[in-house]
């Protein structure tokens, strides 16, 4: 007897979970067409939620990044596509132009804030995004807290408009998913697993971990970006208040944590939960909030493995074709 | 008299037992020296009776009373005290603060700071430095004065030679005789094995985590310390008995 | 001119006392308290009570206030701080920023949305001042504040160098393990530390009541201005954080005077700068804020 060992990356469950992927992005294509409104513009919000916590938990459950300013790249995500339909571009072209804008700025940004360390890099994100604030208040089209709205948008009838948005929102948020997915796959994903373990280790083995922790910060910018100019066309005005302010990274914090950060799948999970939390809960204000922190205490003291966390350890059940798994079996 | 009487001990790193099965009477007022090749558990038996490793199974009894679920500061207060391999002084704060941080919770006896700066002549001048700025002597020096203001009854010696010239070996193992005039009771790890032949009165030889030898130094032979050191002849099973 | 750089300045020992509690913290446990700023509000929410319902001027509100503040810290420490950082250091900016979003909002939920202030309560004080001649006037409130960020600073000085509270807090912060090995209860000596720690923000608490005014959602804020404090003065010395809350102070005073955004901007901008030099210059060494030495863990 003989075991034998065998690394597997794709199981059963992963092959039909990624079947459900497709029959679902097909299904959403399909509502694109013939849904109802109000579906659709809760279709937007919940794209937004998939985005902002797919992309937190690439920075914190991939690079080790906790970062609680990720509302700037939100905001700035929203000002850009604004600034750009008030020079004249197409609005929707202005959107997505605005996450790449808002991408290669966050490319020098990193440069000095990947210098700071655990708590530090958490607070200097705080310190970057009331920043950005405070410089896109200076621009007089904004006229300051008072906001403006994307006037652009009028010019496409509200129900044209939902469904441009809904579609634009769903091929982006695919694109990103996507894109994180290959990243994880290839052998930039094994780098980045290591630096999660053990950044200094992996740096001696060769692993570039400023290099690795850099793309990740940059992509976790431009989903943060169209999230921003998502919402922006979803919710049309544009307060920057609302845009920059920390809630945001507070929304980013319970969904990945109450979903299992570090986990491809939990990230969505957790967006799920919070859609359906927020839809009947949001009502509540004040204890609203309360419970979502009360939450992210009990999650981080006592359950930081978060709802996919526990299932893949207790079953060992992965619906994506994410690292690689031993199987052993005892042959003759 | 004993005064550590241990059962059974083991102790786990993750899956690997780095001790295992471990039975060890200490007198009271001797010197016990614990030899054994690198990776057979000596300093890990030493931080498991000093309190800094959890053992998993076994009894660690001290002057009768059961001390093994104690956390390290408390075995202190009862009088046992653990000189780290590696010294581990307080890098950022001076000679004389290193002592005092011990001195002020420590229990009353014999040793103060001043009696230590006496037996330690070296380190009088370098009183006000940091201690990460001290030779590896004056290190050690430290390192044994912290742990003896605190007053123990029983001080265990993590390779205090690690490192350092012989002739500076000599001025550290010269607290020894002071330590016996004390009736302090002293458990020594130890890689140099003329030395512990010349300063103890009783010997244990570790190999892979099990006791494999031990007797009084007088008894035993320079050959069977080396054989039961590299796991020669002796089967792990079989131990000698004194 | 002369008048915006002793205005700065002033400014600077606010901020200073504002960082003392988050420096502590941090050097000497490790952990990055999130929920730093709203904790002062929480105090200054409690000196508005007791003057509120006493009729006594919240100095007298202290002697109640540092000590809940230190019972608090206790209880923060055994319930939150201690337990997250087992988790690793991530965890604890999660459970801290999570702590920090129910105590703004169980504010919120108390008190509602107004602006509140002590300078009711401390008479005369809160708008006296002294005139320096050549028309330059300093206000009394900021001078004491100053002075408190001095004593504040200088105690915790005094205290880590000469006592045995200090000794065994330093000795813990350097290496715990080896602590525990010389009898040094480390559990103990956390959750003195944290105590220390929130009296000081018990303290800024009060200097935050007393000059200027707080809402709710005011903890934010504070804590993005302490941690820029610490961050800019980050030497050697426990003296940095005055250094840096002086410097904060003047560029957001100077600030102001360009622009009106301008006093924000320019405190942050001098933030990213100084990170900026520092990233040149290829020393990260601020975090031996306390002149303490973290292990291992760089």
């Amino acid at each position: 007897m003989n075991p034998s060992y065998r690394i597997e990356r794709w199981t059963t469950a992963s092959r039909i979970s990624v079947w459900v992927f497709a029959l679902l992005f097909l299904a959403a294509c399909f509502l694109s067409q013939s849904g109802n409104d109000s579906l659709l513009s809760r279709g937007v919000v919940l794209f937004v939620y998939v985005l902002l916590a797919a992309t937190w938990n690439a920075l914190a459950g991939f690079a080790g990044l906790m970062s609680v300013g990720q509302q700037a790249f939100f905001g700035l995500g929203a000002y850009f596509a604004i600034r750009l339909s008030d020079s004249g571009v197409p609005v929707f072209a202005a959107m997505g132009l605005s996450a790449i804008i808002v991408a290669a700025l966050s490319w020098p940004m990193s440069i000095v804030m990947l210098r700071l360390k655990d708590g530090e890099f958490a607070i200097g994100m705080w310190v970057l995004a009331s920043l950005c604030h405070l410089l896109v208040n200076l621009d007089p089209l904004i006229q300051g807290e008072t906001g403006i709205s994307l006037i652009a948008l009028n010019a496409y009838d509200p129900e044209t408009r939902r469904v441009i948005l809904f579609t634009f929102a769903l091929v982006s948020t695919t694109a990103v998913l996507g894109f994180l997915f290959f990243l994880l796959q290839s052998r930039f994903g094994t780098a980045l697993q290591a630096i999660r373990d053990n950044d200094e280790a992996a740096g001696s083995l060769g692993v570039n971990v400023l290099k690795a922790k850099r793309l990740i910060f940059v992509f976790a910018a431009f989903g943060g970006a169209i999230a921003g100019a998502l919402w922006l066309g979803a919710n049309i005005s544009f307060q920057p208040k609302t845009y920059f302010g920390v809630q945001w990274s507070a929304y980013m914090i319970f969904m990945v944590l109450v979903g299992g950060i570090g986990t491809f799948e939990g990230a969505i999970l957790g967006a799920i939960v919070f859609f359906i939390i927020e839809t009947f809960f949001a009502a509540f204000g004040v204890w609203y909030l309360i419970g979502l922190g009360t939450a992210a205490i009990v999650f981080s003291l006592v359950f930081p493995q978060g709802i996919w966390g526990t299932v893949v350890r207790k079953w060992n059940l992965h619906l994506l074709p994410i690292g690689r798994r031993l199987s052993i079996s005892n042959e003759k | 008299m004993t005064q550590l009487e241990i059962r059974n001990l083991e102790v786990c790193h993750g899956l690997l037992k780095a001790v295992r099965g471990v039975d060890l009477d200490v007198n009271a007022g001797e010197v016990l020296a614990i030899v054994g090749a690198n990776g057979a558990g000596k300093t890990t038996l030493m931080r498991a009776i000093a309190g800094s490793h959890r053992a998993s199974k076994g009894s660690i009894h001290f002057n009768g009373q059961d001390i093994g679920a104690l956390p390290a500061h408390q075995r202190v207060k009862r009088g046992l005290s653990l000189v780290p391999e590696g010294r581990r002084l307080f890098p950022k704060m001076t000679v004389q603060e290193n002592l005092a941080v011990s001195a002020q919770i420590g229990r009353s006896g014999n040793w103060s700071i001043d009696s230590i700066f006496e037996v330690f002549e070296n380190l009088v001048k370098r009183r006000h430095a940091k201690a990460e700025t001290l030779s590896g002597g004056e290190q050690q020096a430290t390192a044994i004065g912290r742990a003896l203001v605190a007053n123990p009854e029983i001080i265990l010696l993590d390779e205090v030679s690690l490192g350092l010239s012989p002739a500076i070996v000599d001025r550290v193992y010269s607290i020894l005789p002071k330590l016996r005039a004390t009736a302090t009771t002293v458990v020594l790890v130890e890689q140099d094995l003329g030395r512990v032949l010349k300063v103890s009165d009783r010997i244990i030889c570790m190999l892979e985590g099990q006791v494999v030898l031990q007797g009084p130094t007088a008894e035993l032979t320079r050959e069977q310390i080396v054989e039961a050191y590299f796991g020669l002849k002796t089967s792990r099973k079989e131990k000698v008995q004194p | 001119m002369m008048g915006l750089l002793v205005q700065g300045v002033l400014l600077g020992g606010y901020y200073a006392i504002l960082a003392a509690g988050l420096a502590f913290l941090y050097s000497v446990m490790g952990i990055i308290n999130l929920a730093h700023g709203a904790l002062a509000v929480v105090a200054a929410y409690m000196l508005l009570l007791f003057s509120q319902m006493t009729g006594m001027s919240p100095f007298v509100g202290l002697l109640l206030v540092l000590p809940a503040m230190a019972v608090i810290g206790v209880i923060v420490e055994r319930g939150i701080f201690e337990p997250s950082s087992r988790g690793g250091p991530l965890l604890a900016v999660l459970a801290t920023f999570g702590m920090s979003v129910v105590i703004d909002n169980l504010l919120f939920q108390q008190f509602g949305a107004n602006t509140q202030s002590l300078a009711n309560f401390i008479g005369d004080l809160s708008w006296d001042s002294w005139d320096l001649g050549g028309g330059l006037y300093v206000g009394k409130i900021s001078v004491y504040t100053f002075l408190t960020a001095v004593f504040v600073l200088g105690g915790l000085q005094l205290l880590l160098t000469f006592t045995p509270v200090g000794r065994a807090i330093r000795a813990t912060a350097q290496d715990s393990d080896t602590a525990g090995l010389i009898g040094l209860d480390a559990r103990r000596i956390r959750m003195i530390s944290s105590a220390i720690a929130f009296i000081t923000i018990g303290i800024a608490g009060a200097a935050l009541g007393m000059r200027s005014s707080f809402s709710p959602y005011a903890g934010g804020a504070l804590l993005l201005f302490a941690f820029q404090a610490t961050v800019i003065g980050g030497t050697a010395t426990i003296w940095g954080t005055l250094i840096g809350g002086i410097i904060l102070g003047l560029a957001q005073t100077l600030g102001a005077q360009i622009a009106p955004q301008g006093f924000l901007i320019g405190g942050n901008l001098v933030f990213f700068a100084v990170l900026f030099i520092r990233l040149l210059r290829g020393d990260m060494n601020w975090r031996s804020v306390l002149r303490l030495n973290r292990k291992a863990t760089q």
